[in-house]
């Protein structure tokens, strides 16, 4: 059999290359996806940020940026084509190549075989192939702006006949081609890393851990992973035919009778409906894959700064497992205007109702966590907090959208894009921030600054509230997406002056931000070096030197008593035991 | 086994659960995996379903030069059954031998699928041509490529024909995509 036979004691790789770089330690894999989406994170960040500064003074003159993008802001003033590459490509990043990067590829990585009590994953090799799969996906999708025509244009849906025709757009030259590729390689990076997550959680964990004793972020990754799994292949089939609509000749996604400027086009017979069901067969429980691990880690954060067990623990669980059966059937609430049939949509209206269930559960169990706590604010508190508030707003904003008769008149306006940014923009930074916060320790065995991380939280909450729940009223008045500029639609007047205050509020937002890089790299020397335990955490990291050595655990690895959430025990000293201290005979273990 | 494979191989189970997992990790990761291409051969399939639909789709013939090709794939399913029996028995000798004859004939039934393609062309019947011919070559060419990755676990095995769970994991891959081209062949031409 291939497996190994005896203990791996782990030989630290002492080259600088394979340490660090080529590297198959989780730890470090984890660290580099958190690196890089941090990277590719200030890059779409900046992208939202020439985007409101457009939406705000349409039309003006930033001759400056001229310099960086000469096709796209030539006179300095943006293009309409190039505004339609920002929008497609900040959404296109952010989803995969920020927010997956982070949640799945760092905090996956780095938490899995940690709290599981592993020394490594299961495929450490394929590990790190899937982050240097990562990479150069990257590197293709940054590279599309400076092609001919700029980066893809078709939003990140990618919809034909925009995406399929070359001529549609200058973006839908190269740039989409390129977009092809980029998520091509993304989504073999993230089947390996997917694979990995999932066999290691079967089949790693330390001795005593059953799957009961998991801490819930290791379920909601563990979910995540499978959901990503199959979801994205569709995605990949789909883009191989779109792939050959564009440079092939076939029709798939193009209907007959097509023109572009005076010219007909050769396709006939394909309908642009096919791409959006593959599409978004993948594109919903995308945004559960997102938003599951943000949950899980508010889960895992809530119990350390209340100091009790978190509520409904096994409510949680279940619920997760009914999101992710629900999410595989409900893409077509994105399609209600599409012209599918009523009672097509009625299906997957009465499915988007029964998927608010579970996550209701899951967001009533969060909050009821804070209930009778001895509540700790420190910065990851706060922000698991945030995380549970705009779950909560997003939710509620949902409940419209999900709805076919309301949503008809709301698809496409900026309730849409408030509502989205609520969901797989909030909870999941917000969850990503509080997951920084709390295990920064572990990763680099320094505290970040508290004083900072408070400014930061609270910037990063006003800010975002600001722009997206404005977006909410904007959408209401009737204010659509992805255009240019709004100067020229007379019903728009008595709303546009809103889009100052919102581009303002995006700019503190995206300020605040530059806090959490300084105290992140200014922390990783000077901050006060962490202990073992910094927030007096049960679970099995926190039993491991912070930052934990090659291998995790030195010569014994941890032995699983208990479930993860053992605080106030009566009988015990401390409020907190740790999952490896054995079960007192007087009292029932979990 | 030493370091230096394990971190090619992987750290296979835990070495501390005590109770061995009910399956082993490369068995599940293949398992998982090939979950992904069964997704994205439906995502494929509902594609044809949704194509086959409109007016414009013409029935390509089936070649007899396929039915060949799918007897080549099957008989190398056959084949490769001769050598996990033989890698079991650690006849390591034989087993080489019959990895070369199962590889032998999975380069034949690419090489007739290639062949399939250039007939095809003969007849006027493009990858543009109509969603029906559109659909063989894509798919015929997705499938192909998974052969040619089954065919690189060969020439691994080839090297190291000892290596008996490798050998099975390799199995089931090259017999998984045999049903699949069974199920492409029914979904292109006789449903």
């Amino acid at each position: 059999m291939l497996q190994a036979t005896e203990a791996p004691v782990a030989h630290e790789p002492t080259s600088f290359l394979r340490r660090y770089i080529f590297s198959t330690d989780h730890k470090v894999i984890g660290i580099q996806y958190l690196l890089t989406a941090a990277f590719m994170g200030i890059v779409a960040g900046l992208l939202a940020m020439l985007i409101r500064a457009q939406l705000a003074w349409p039309e003006a003159n930033w001759s400056w940026l001229e310099r960086l993008f000469p096709e796209g802001m030539s006179g300095g003033v943006m293009k309409p084509e190039f505004y339609l590459s920002l929008i497609t490509m900040h959404g296109t990043l952010m989803v995969f190549f920020v927010i997956s990067f982070a949640l799945l590829g760092g905090f996956g990585n780095f938490l899995i075989p940690l709290q599981i009590g592993a020394r490594d994953m299961a495929f450490p090799f394929l590990n790190m192939l899937s982050y240097w799969t990562a990479v150069p996906a990257s590197l293709i999708m940054l590279a599309s702006f400076f092609v001919e025509g700029g980066a893809a244009a078709a939003g990140w849906t990618s919809y034909p006949p925009l995406s399929a025709v070359p001529q549609a757009v200058p973006g839908s030259q190269w740039g989409q081609t390129l977009w092809i590729l980029g998520m091509a390689l993304f989504i073999v990076s993230f089947t390996m890393g997917g694979l990995n997550y999932v066999v290691t959680v079967l089949n790693l964990r330390a001795k005593g851990m059953t799957m009961m004793r998991l801490p819930v972020t290791i379920w909601t990754l563990f979910i995540a992973s499978i959901l990503g799994l199959l979801a994205f292949p569709p995605l990949t089939a789909a883009a191989i035919l779109l792939l050959f609509d564009r440079h092939f000749g076939s029709s798939f996604y193009l209907p007959a009778g097509m023109f572009y400027g005076n010219k007909l086009l050769e396709h006939s017979g394909g309908t642009p409906l096919l791409w959006q069901h593959l599409f978004w067969f993948l594109g919903h429980p995308e945004v559960y894959v997102l938003l599951l691990p943000a949950l899980g880690i508010v889960m895992d954060i809530l119990p350390v700064f209340t100091r009790k067990p978190i509520f409904g623990h096994r409510m949680t669980l279940y619920s997760l497992g009914a999101i992710a059966l629900l999410s595989m059937i409900v893409w077509g609430h994105h399609m209600y205007v599409s012209g599918m049939s009523p009672y097509v949509g009625e299906f997957f209206a009465i499915g988007t109702m029964a998927i608010t269930l579970p996550s209701a559960i899951i967001g009533m169990n969060l909050i009821a966590s804070l209930w009778g706590g001895a509540i700790r604010f420190r910065t990851p508190m706060l922000f698991a907090i945030g995380t549970i508030s705009l779950f909560g707003i997003g939710g509620l904003g949902g409940i419209f959208l999900g709805n076919a008769t309301s949503d008809i008149q709301l698809h496409d306006t900026y309730f849409v894009v408030g509502h989205f940014h609520y969901m797989i923009g909030g909870v999941t930074l917000f969850g990503m921030f509080a997951g920084l916060y709390y295990w920064y320790p572990k990763m680099f065995g320094r505290m970040l600054s508290e004083r900072l991380g408070k400014v930061h939280f609270w910037l990063t909450m006003i800010g975002f509230n600001t722009v997206f729940l404005t977006q909410h009223f904007l959408g209401l008045g009737g204010m659509p997406r992805r255009y240019y500029a709004f100067t020229k639609y007379e019903f728009m007047q008595p709303y546009v002056h809103l889009n100052v205050p919102v581009t303002l509020a995006a700019f503190l937002l995206g300020a605040a931000q530059l806090l959490f890089l300084f105290n992140f790299f200014w922390s990783r020397f000077r901050g006060p070096v962490a202990e073992k335990n910094p927030w007096e955490a049960t679970t099995l990291e926190w039993g491991a030197p912070s930052p934990p050595p090659h291998g995790n655990w030195g010569e014994r690895a941890p032995v699983v008593h208990r479930w993860p959430y053992d605080y106030g025990v009566p009988g015990t000293i401390q409020d907190f035991t740790p999952q490896t201290v054995a079960a007192n005979p007087t009292q029932q273990a979990r | 086994m030493s370091h230096a494979q394990n971190q090619w191989i992987g750290f296979g189970d835990s070495e501390h659960t005590g109770e061995r997992p009910v399956v082993d990790a490369h068995r599940l990761g293949l398992w998982f995996f090939l979950a992904t291409v069964v997704m994205l051969f439906a995502g494929f399939t509902s594609a044809i379903l949704v194509r086959r639909t409109s007016a414009d789709w013409q029935a390509i013939p089936l070649l007899p030069l396929l039915r060949w090709n799918t007897l080549v794939l099957l008989a190398s399913s056959v084949t490769f059954e001769r050598v996990r029996t033989l890698a079991r028995r650690s006849q390591r000798k034989q087993v080489r031998t019959w990895l070369a004859v199962t590889a032998l004939l999975g380069v034949l039934f690419l090489a007739g699928q290639i062949g399939a393609w250039e007939q095809y062309r003969v007849l006027g019947l493009f990858l543009s041509s109509n969603p029906h011919s559109s659909f063989f070559y894509i798919l015929s060419g997705v499938h192909g490529a998974h052969l040619a990755g089954g065919l690189l676990g060969l020439g691994y095995l080839l090297a190291r024909p000892g290596r008996v769970g490798a050998v099975n994991l390799c199995a089931t891959y090259w017999h998984f995509l045999g049903g699949l081209w069974l199920y492409l062949l029914v979904m292109l031409f006789v449903v």
